[in-house]
């Protein structure tokens, strides 16, 4: 099949390069230490901000793809970018970088928590670094926005999408249920 | 063999990540049962000590199975659950990407991948509020939560920034 007539991101241009799997690695090395408050916000900030592997656009198609599929989301994220890149070792490489740092950490602050999980100044500073977190968060979201410049229609999907996560529905039921919406709306946004 | 707890976390964490549509934190409550009423490795307030540490720590907030594997059988229950809950899910994204790239450019699975996309960035939104509500301690706790927003949406500097403000608020004013 020929490519539809979606339009091609404008930033396609501003591309860097496709990564060597060294400089994937180390990337999902970077993304799985820095990745304090939510690893999904952290993997657009080094992917499209810092290194330009890849459009704002793209990162949030594969980031929607990682969300239906099954399993962690940026796990999905890391071996679709991998395999993409650089087949089976490019998917084992990028999942092996995103949770190998991570889980020496988590070692480690398991073993501390132990002993200074109780002390205040410890509570403290990790109720400051999570309400920060929820607005670096926000703040992601809101810059994808800006960037995407939504049509309407797709809009009011991401709005329902809010809305059934806050009113606490199940996460499949919205993606599932969603879906086909999303995909209808973006059919309506290429005809035009 | 069945009963040995190794075999029990890969059994329940494979079960787990497999219906984890939509991510890992989807099944946040379901891990629960799991570990609490099910097999009772530990107690809710266990748990949610082990919740609020793997999000406070880098990395995917899905490690928790880590922490809670730790909990069951030390390093090898870590290394287990965490395999269990990535290792078969991976396979099937791996799958997926092989897929698209025999059908790459089909406009069907374009116009699927873009009509993903407010779905993914809702939900992006919904966990900041959903997060940002569960931090809301104090007022300063909401200032700094918006103060963060604006920044990260607004500058292109990086949001370590806001995080190390987060932290030295709280530890000055909380």
């Amino acid at each position: 099949m020929r490519q539809g007539p979606l339009p091609a991101p404008a930033a396609r241009a501003a591309l860097a390069p496709m990564p060597s799997l060294t400089a994937f690695a180390l990337a999902y090395v970077r993304i799985g230490l820095i990745g304090f408050g939510g690893v999904n916000a952290w993997a657009r900030r080094v992917l499209v901000e810092e290194r330009a592997w890849i459009t704002e656009q793209q990162y949030a198609e594969v980031l929607g793809i990682a969300q239906v599929l099954p399993g962690p989301n940026a796990l999905n994220v890391a071996i679709q970018l991998g395999e993409r890149w650089h087949g089976a070792a490019g998917a084992l490489v990028g999942a092996f970088a995103l949770f190998s740092g991570p889980l020496l950490v988590l070692v480690g602050l398991a073993l501390l928590h132990d002993t200074y999980g109780e002390v205040k100044l410890v509570q403290a500073v990790l109720a400051g670094t999570a309400a920060a977190a929820a607005g670096m968060i926000l703040g992601t979201a809101l810059k994808m926005i800006t960037k995407l410049r939504p049509s309407w229609p797709i809009l009011l999907m991401g709005g329902l999408a809010l809305a059934g996560a806050l009113a606490r529905l199940p996460l499949p039921l919205i993606v599932l249920g969603l879906a086909p919406f999303g995909i209808a709306a973006a059919w309506w946004g290429a005809r035009r | 063999m069945n009963d040995s707890p190794l075999f029990q976390l890969a059994l329940g964490f494979v079960a787990l990540s497999l219906i984890a549509v939509g991510g890992g934190i989807a099944v946040v409550p379901e891990m629960n049962r799991l570990a609490v009423d099910v097999h009772g490795w530990m107690d809710d307030a266990r748990f949610a000590q082990l919740f609020a540490l793997a999000q406070a720590a880098p990395g995917p907030n899905v490690l928790v199975v880590g922490l809670i594997g730790w909990q069951v059988a030390g390093l090898k229950g870590m290394l287990v659950a965490t395999l269990a809950m990535t290792g078969p899910a991976g396979l099937i994204a791996y799958g997926f990407s092989r897929f698209r790239r025999r059908l790459a450019g089909a406009r069907w699975l374009r116009l699927t991948e873009a009509g993903l996309v407010p779905i993914a960035v809702g939900l992006i939104l919904a966990s900041g509020v959903i997060l940002g509500q569960a931090a809301a301690l104090a007022p300063i706790c909401v200032a700094l939560t918006l103060g963060a927003t604006v920044f990260v949406w607004r500058s292109d500097r990086s949001p370590l920034w806001v995080l190390a403000a987060g932290a030295l608020a709280g530890a000055v004013f909380l």
